[in-house]
């Protein structure tokens, strides 16, 4: 049922950092991989060694130029995947009752086997997490990993979403945003964590901690002036150019 | 946003079909071939909506979600539409009566199924241009001019068309401020402070956002477009309908609202342009 849940008390989701983020794209292949082999349709490419390659991805690492008013410009790494909103634009669009919010933790899935492809999920989430897989025909989303995350036959360290898990500078953070007490919670109190386009109503569960304010380098000493006046042969020359008609 | 063939064709289509099955109804008109020609102009349209489906094997679930999606209503609504409607046009042709109330009712239905349609694009707040009052407004007036270019009494059809055309100008209008309006930028998008800019697209090759959502190739020719939609849509049918020549008239206004429905999607911009760099 496409009609979003009454809020859990249980919201999980990421936090991510965008002051450690490297931009390595190491979160975009695990993803990638760890979802193209287990939950629904693989995530197809097409022409992967041809001229234009391109595929289907449930995660994207930008990169920004920002540059504070009275600060030197700093290059932000920026993974943009699936926020979880609370209120979630893109289930209640659907039609089929394909998209949906899970009620007891808050993540919102697809249902594959009742999505024909519409499209217009994608059209209504505002931040372009959904993308229709151009092979299978339905629309892919993050699933924060619903298959890992409560997987017992997996060891408990890897019971965190494959991004999270990958990160080698640890800019990806997974818990439960509902509880005020857990690490998350506690990390985007103390950092200032932030929603992504928090005017259009979304409420995205998932949190943005800002680059930290960057230490300023002290002043550069200036180079030693050159010299105006020529001494030697280049005085010499410079005093004998000047004496030619037209200097 | 990518003008999808079949999405135009299916509203402008559905548009002018219903709006024209909406005055048949109403004024009780036993015209068989009026009647024929809006069935076919909204099935057709209907039909080429599937066309836009990746997986239209599943399309009987849309008719599941009415509670909260418009597509979903949509789907239900054309339904109930066509069924009332050719119950009604039936009972006019084939008995020569057909209860008023019926008619009415059926052309509730009809402009209600427009309005569905409209609503679609006007309930996404990711795409600001859209996200507006005067997107049904202009989708039921253009559904309603259509249909009296055919089947409506000439001053009725003026008015309609006339209404059509303001709410067509003041929907451009609004739309060249309302992303700006909506307040979001790369910097709401981002959280980031200061200026910011894209310095590295996360992919170097095209991907399905980019090539549904960030068009900006279809947008190059909107003020020739524009000025097509004035003259088909609205100039030319008005001085059509001094001699009469009424499914002229009607055809003419279908090449406009193309016209103007290319504009619809051409010029919408979807907010998810802006971590890209582009709208």
């Amino acid at each position: 049922m496409t009609a979003l849940p009454p809020p859990s008390p249980r919201k999980l989701g990421l936090v991510i950092d965008l002051d450690t983020c490297v931009g390595c794209q190491a979160c975009v292949v695990a993803c990638k991989g760890w979802n193209t082999e287990n939950y629904g349709a693989p995530l197809s490419d097409l022409d992967p060694y041809g001229a234009s390659p391109e595929g289907t991805f449930l995660n994207r690492v930008h990169a920004y130029e920002c540059t504070p008013k009275d600060a030197p410009a700093q290059i932000v790494h920026f993974p943009r995947s699936c926020l979880h909103c609370e209120d979630a634009p893109c289930v209640t669009v659907c039609p089929t009752g394909a998209s949906y919010k899970r009620a007891e933790d808050g993540i919102v899935l697809v249902n594959e086997d009742a999505c024909m492809g519409c499209g217009l999920c994608a059209w209504a989430c505002p931040y372009g997490a959904r993308e229709m897989d151009a092979v299978a025909g339905v629309m892919k989303k993050c699933t924060l990993c619903v298959d890992r995350i409560g997987n017992e036959n997996l060891p408990e360290e890897d019971r965190i979403p494959a991004c999270v898990r990958t990160c080698p500078t640890g800019a990806r953070h997974f818990g439960d945003l509902g509880d005020p007490d857990s690490a998350v919670s506690l990390l985007v109190a103390e950092r200032g964590g932030l929603d992504l386009m928090p005017e259009l109503g979304t409420r995205p569960v998932n949190k943005y901690l800002p680059p930290r304010p960057k230490d300023r380098a002290p002043t550069p000493p200036p180079l030693d002036t050159v010299a105006e006046t020529p001494k030697g042969f280049l005085g010499w020359l410079d005093r004998a150019l000047a004496a030619l008609p037209g200097a | 946003m990518h003008p999808a063939p079949s999405l135009i064709l299916f509203s402008s289509l559905t548009g002018l079909g219903l709006g024209l099955l909406a005055w048949l109804a109403v004024l009780g008109l036993a015209s068989p071939p009026l009647w024929a020609l809006g069935l076919v102009l909204a099935g057709a349209g209907f039909l080429a909506s599937t066309r836009h489906l990746r997986r239209p094997s599943r399309a009987i679930l849309a008719f599941t979600q009415w509670r909260t999606s418009w597509l979903s209503r949509e789907a239900i609504l054309a339904i109930l539409a066509l069924a009332t409607l050719t119950l009604h046009g039936a009972l006019l042709i084939l008995r020569d009566q057909s209860p008023a109330l019926l008619g009415a009712l059926a052309a509730a239905i009809a402009l209600t199924t427009v309005l569905a349609t409209s609503m679609i694009y006007a309930q996404l707040r990711s795409v600001p241009r859209w996200h507006h009052w005067s997107t049904p407004a202009l989708f039921l007036a253009l559904g309603l001019a259509g249909g009296a270019l055919l089947a409506a009494p000439r001053p009725v059809a003026l008015a309609f068309l006339a209404t059509a055309l303001v709410l067509q100008l003041l929907h451009w209008h609004q739309g060249r401020t309302a992303f700006a309006r909506a307040g979001s930028t790369l910097s709401t998008a981002t959280g980031l402070k200061g200026e910011v800019r894209s310095f590295a697209p996360p992919h170097t090759g095209p991907n399905y956002l980019l090539r549904e959502m960030v068009h900006v190739v279809a947008r190059r020719r909107a003020a020739q477009l524009r000025l097509l939609t004035i003259l088909l849509a609205f100039a030319l049918p008005a001085l059509l309908l001094v001699p009469d020549l009424r499914l002229l008239a009607a055809a003419t206004h279908l090449a406009g609202v193309l016209c103007s429905r290319w504009l619809f999607f051409a010029e919408a911009e979807h907010t998810v342009g802006l971590y890209y760099g582009a709208r």
